[in-house]
């Protein structure tokens, strides 16, 4: 599995992830800065991710809706607040109305990624952490990632067979 | 999901959800803080409450509404759910990055067929056998 170690700060409301990958830093990077590589892995299956905007450059913003299996869309956005190409990106990820513009009273996370070269490969340290208590409750409470849970058990089984 | 999402897609229904957050509020006292009926605000809680969102109590003449107060158990289930997210992210990730051949090795970029063939010893004349 890709996926080294989790660490769960309950005090600080923050996850951390490192995984490593069999494959060069510049080619990891491209996950995250080319767009059609990012739809392809940042929705679950049952619910797709089309990134429209994607300006990966400091205030720039990265806009995209995922479509659920009813046509049903949801959109969200990242507003970047740091890049170092190829090494690492910071950026605050929320949620949009319909029209695409930032839901205020929807909570955000804030998520660190960093790229080194590792052992022939690529290890990304990924942080995620939710900006204050109030929205990591509000988060929690509404379940949002129930959807992604059901798609991680679908990807087990399908790697399991 | 679908019953949470359409919890929330209202506006009036996640500004109850961060109030309750914050401390448990009766019904009435919600009703104070929206330009529409005790009967309208009581309607958006039962909406709340289907999706699991609250939980709803009888105090004397009050009704309560409240999240789940465990704050602990609250952050433990957050960080779960951030954590299944990004896993699945990884693993997607990873798969993607196995799918497209290197471009740096040398014979990497032959055309794939779609069954993998890494075990047959006459990989080329099971191929010519087989499909011609």
């Amino acid at each position: 599995m890709s996926v080294t170690s989790v660490d769960k700060d309950l005090d600080n409301l923050t996850l951390t992830l490192i995984a490593d990958f069999a494959a060069p830093l510049e080619r990891v990077w491209r996950l995250w800065a080319d767009p059609r590589q990012l739809e392809r892995w940042w929705g679950p299956p049952s619910y797709p991710a089309t990134v429209e905007e994607h300006d990966l450059t400091p205030g720039g913003e990265v806009t995209y809706y995922m479509t659920g299996p009813e046509g049903d869309r949801y959109r969200g956005w990242w507003r970047i607040t740091s890049v170092t190409e190829p090494a690492s990106l910071e950026f605050t990820d929320g949620f949009a109305d319909d029209d695409g513009k930032p839901k205020d009273d929807m909570p955000t996370t804030s998520v660190r990624v960093r790229l080194t070269e590792h052992e022939g490969g690529t290890r990304m340290e990924l942080r995620s952490l939710f900006d204050t208590r109030e929205q990591m409750e509000q988060l929690a409470a509404m379940g949002m990632e129930e959807g992604l849970k059901e798609s991680v058990g679908q990807i087990d089984a399908l790697l399991a067979a | 999901m679908d019953r949470l999402f359409h919890a929330l897609a209202d506006t009036t229904r996640r500004d109850i959800l961060r109030r309750c957050v914050r401390g448990e509020l009766s019904v009435s006292r919600l009703a104070e803080a929206y330009p529409m009926s005790f009967a309208a605000v009581q309607k958006h809680v039962a909406v709340l409450e289907r999706a699991g969102l609250v939980t709803k109590q009888r105090s004397g003449r009050e009704q309560l509404v409240r999240t789940d107060p465990d704050a602990v158990g609250r952050a433990r289930q957050a960080l779960d759910e951030l954590e299944s997210a990004w896993r699945g992210r990884v693993d997607r990730m990873a798969r993607l990055l196995a799918d497209e051949p290197r471009s740096d090795e040398p014979g990497s970029d032959e055309p794939r067929t779609s069954t993998p063939r890494a075990f047959d010893p006459d990989e080329k004349n099971t191929t010519e056998g087989s499909e011609r």
